[in-house]
């Protein structure tokens, strides 16, 4: 077993553990954002950079500290390894850095996306954001999409975390989507806006983890917070059958797959389950789920709070 | 001291050619090593010569070597980055034009050394002409017997073939161009594992660059020793260096390491001096991803000693007053220059090759793309130039590979070093919207004619 310390708690876990694992294992504030970072989908991971941390001790052995901060996702602790995530102000700026960069061309349309409410990116902002931008040019916009008749793709809201593309590539046989171009041009993409058509493709909605792949049987319905989502299973020939459904009252809103409080799910559901299955008798109902305490609409979430300090940016852009 | 060891020949006629090249001399450290040598004491002898990677990051070649992982039971590779794109360098490219039995006379003995019984030449997919000059030359080696199995009756095998890019500046880092060479996307890798673990479809690889290639014949023919008696101090042996830009003799030259850059730019046998007699502004001596040094500081660095063409003194005085030796790309400015323009062109090229896997280099290259065109048109405003270098920082060092490190350099460099270079294009935005080139001072002085 080998020991490390994160944010001077220690905890001891198997060799082959990433720090973020191991943060995760300890649990609260010691655990860092990952955004791209999926447990179930191979090769995920790296490619955000909200959970890069300072390792200030690579190990007992070579206690030299690693020259720049790493991504948690994808570095395996060393034995006697000591990591640095909110303790340290360079962790926390970086953090920053990463989440202005990621706000810098999204449309910033939470009042009108389906995933406000449940959206990591949103709870990124609200952890590491500024409440000014510096970004005076003008955003990079796409069409809207359709991904088959069950998923609408909204590119401008993509941060590009590779997850869906994953997502499609591992849960099914035919790999029908991927990354067209390169740099900032890059665009999830169908190839030639084929659609996906496969029993699992709904998982894709699940593992974005913003508001860019939505559930076009749910759109515009309801606000996520007004829903009460229920752990809830059926017996299902495709799939596990478990889920959670979001009730509003009797009324079945909407069924997705089950988040753990790191947003992940590790039973992906079938199609038929998440877009046919909206009647309550269709379900056995467990017990409610609790909102993931790391969700923005947790209660007492918004705790730091400041009164923006640009009240008039049209005064700004004037000086 | 004019030594060649990588260009020693090049001017006799055909040397391109397989018969003239062995008549010149050319193959002989096959035979010394494949017979004479075991794979271990090849190695012994790379790390004896201290060679550094020439393809920009300088890691001694030896060392790297001796990582490759020998106990997986996994086939090795050794993989040649010919991919040469980065701004301002040139020299691979001449060298494979030129005598391309070189590089193929070194990766024999570095495959050997390596116990690689395949290895590519990963080459630029814009190189079109290189590439069949590459394969004729592979077409005679097989022919001769110098490829393919038991070569010269060594009882060592080796295939060597020449893998095209597509053209992406980027599958020149190493994983990304493994990626490539797999046929996959060129996105760069996560590291570790490193390629000399998991490399080339997941087994033992060695990438190196052309120039580091080619060094390897001579030092098995002449021994570790003898190359690092040539150079000074740590930066052992020759470099080719391509000089560009305001000069009077741009070309591929081979220098000795040590040579002191006031020499290299003024002498005739180099650059020639700045071209139309004009003063030298600053100089970005290797290639466009390290920071540019005005004239002072690179002549001489702030302690007073002569700049020197190696690896330490290039660097002497870290990013505040330093620079780097990278690739040898050597671009000369002179006085009318305009360094604004120079640093928007230098954003333009890494946002359009940024693979746009990781957050900060896919958003921050086309972010200092568009705060420079900003600042070079004339709209710009004086807190934008603390952007750029805010920007800058915020992107280096939180990006998978170092694109994201180079992007962020150039622009840091040329804030820190020509600051008021930016602020006249923000307070004379009628001047840089009319001229597009030039020392623009110059413009604010309206000549005034007098009666005489
Ligand atoms: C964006 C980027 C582009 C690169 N392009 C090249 C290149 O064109 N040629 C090259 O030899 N090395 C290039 N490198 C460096 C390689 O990653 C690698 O360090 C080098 O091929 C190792 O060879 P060496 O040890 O012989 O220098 C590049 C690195 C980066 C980050
Ligand atoms: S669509 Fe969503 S899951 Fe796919 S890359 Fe974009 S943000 Fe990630
Ligand atoms: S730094 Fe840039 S080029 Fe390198 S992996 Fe990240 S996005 Fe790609
Ligand atoms: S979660 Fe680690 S880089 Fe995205």
């Amino acid at each position: 077993m080998f020991k490390v310390t994160i944010d001077n708690k220690s905890i001891e876990v198997e060799p082959g553990t990433t720090i973020l694992q191991a943060a995760r294992m300890i649990g609260g504030d010691v655990v860092p954002p990952a955004m791209c970072y999926h447990s179930e989908l191979k090769n995920s991971g790296g490619k955000c950079r909200t959970c890069m941390v300072k390792v200030s001790q690579g190990s007992e052995k070579d206690p030299r500290p690693m020259p720049k901060l790493v991504a948690s996702c994808s570095t395996e602790v060393m034995d006697g390894m000591v990591v640095q995530n909110i303790t340290s102000p360079e962790v926390v700026e970086a953090r920053k850095a990463v989440a202005e960069f990621l706000l810098i061309n999204h449309p910033l349309d939470c009042p009108v996306c389906d995933q406000a409410g449940e959206c990591d990116l949103q709870n990124l902002s609200y952890e590491n954001g500024s409440n000014a931008s510096r970004f005076e040019e003008e955003k990079r916009t796409y069409e809207k999409m359709d991904i088959g008749d069950l998923i609408q793709f909204h590119p401008n809201r993509c941060i590009l975390c590779y997850r869906c593309v994953y997502a499609a590539d591992q849960l099914t046989e035919n790999r029908v989507h991927g990354v067209l171009y390169r740099g900032e041009k890059s665009e999830i993409s169908t190839f030639i806006h084929q659609a996906i058509e496969n029993d699992f493709s709904g998982n894709m909605i699940d593992v974005c983890p913003v508001g860019a792949l939505t559930d076009k049987t749910f759109r515009f319905k309801n606000r996520v917070w007004f829903l009460k989502p229920m752990d809830a299973h059926r017996s299902c020939s495709k799939c596990s059958g478990k889920a959670a459904v979001w009730f509003r009252g009797d009324e079945v809103y909407r069924v997705t797959g089950r988040k753990d409080i790191y947003g992940e799910v590790h039973d992906f559901i079938c199609n038929e389950c998440r877009f046919e299955k909206k009647n309550s008798a269709d379900w056995i109902i467990e017990g409610p789920r609790k909102i993931e305490s790391y969700s923005v609409i947790n209660q007492n979430h918004y705790k730091n709070i400041v009164i923006p300090s640009v009240i008039n940016p049209i005064k700004e852009t004037m000086e | 001291m004019e030594r060649k060891i990588i260009l020693e020949n090049i001017e006799i006629d055909g040397i391109r050619l397989l018969e003239v090249y062995r008549e010149n001399g050319g193959y002989k450290s096959i035979e010394k090593a494949l017979k004479t040598m075991t794979p271990d004491e090849v190695v012994a002898e790379v790390k004896t010569s201290g060679l550094r990677g020439r393809g920009g990051a300088g890691f001694p070649t030896g060392m790297k070597w001796s990582f490759i992982d020998k106990k997986s039971g996994n086939p090795r590779y050794l993989v040649c980055n010919a991919d040469e794109s980065e701004p301002g360098t040139f020299k691979d490219r001449y060298l494979l034009e030129h005598i391309p039995h070189r590089l193929i006379e070194g990766m024999i003995c570095s495959a050997y050394a390596l116990g690689a019984n395949k290895a590519y030449i990963y080459v630029r997919g814009e190189f079109k002409s290189i590439i069949g000059i590459l394969n004729e030359a592979l077409k005679e080696c097989y022919k001769a017997g110098l490829l393919g199995k038991n070569i010269l009756g060594s009882g060592y095998d080796l295939d060597l073939h020449v893998h095209t890019g597509a053209g992406a500046y980027i599958c020149g880092e190493e994983t990304a161009l493994l990626e490539s060479l797999e046929g996959k996307r060129g996105n760069p890798r996560l590291k570790p594992p490193f390629p000399a673990i998991k490399g080339l479809y997941g087994c033992p690889t060695v990438v190196n660059n052309v120039e580091t290639l080619a060094n390897i014949g001579w030092i098995v023919n002449n021994s570790g020793e003898e190359y690092a008696k040539i150079g000074i101090g740590r930066s052992t042996g020759t470099k080719l260096i391509s000089a560009c830009g305001n000069i009077n003799n741009p070309g591929v030259y081979e220098i000795e390491l040590g040579l002191p850059v006031e020499e290299f730019i003024y002498s005739d046998k180099y650059c020639g001096g700045v071209k139309g007699g004009k003063e030298l502004k600053a100089v970005i001596p290797g290639g466009s991803s390290v920071p540019i040094l005005p004239k002072n500081l690179i002549l001489n660095t702030l302690a007073g000693e002569k700049r020197l063409m190696s690896y330490e003194s290039l660097s002497e005085g870290g990013f505040i007053t330093g620079s780097m030796l990278g690739s040898g790309g050597f671009i000369v400015y002179d006085e009318d220059a305009c360094i604004v323009r120079n640093t928007y062109n230098f954003s333009r090229f890494y946002h359009h090759e940024s693979c746009g896997q990781c957050s900060p280099c896919r958003e921050g290259t086309s972010w200092l793309e568009s705060v420079l065109h900003r600042i070079e048109n004339g709209q710009g405003k004086m807190k934008d130039i603390d952007l750029l270098v805010s920007i800058a920082s915020k992107i280096e060092g939180n990006t998978i590979c170092p694109l994201g490190d180079a992007a962020a350099w150039p622009v840091a460099a040329a804030v820190r070093h020509f600051r008021s270079e930016f602020e006249f294009h923000v307070l004379h935005p009628e001047i840089v919207k009319n001229v597009k080139h030039g020392s623009l001072e110059k413009y604010l002085e309206i000549p005034v004619l007098t009666a005489e």
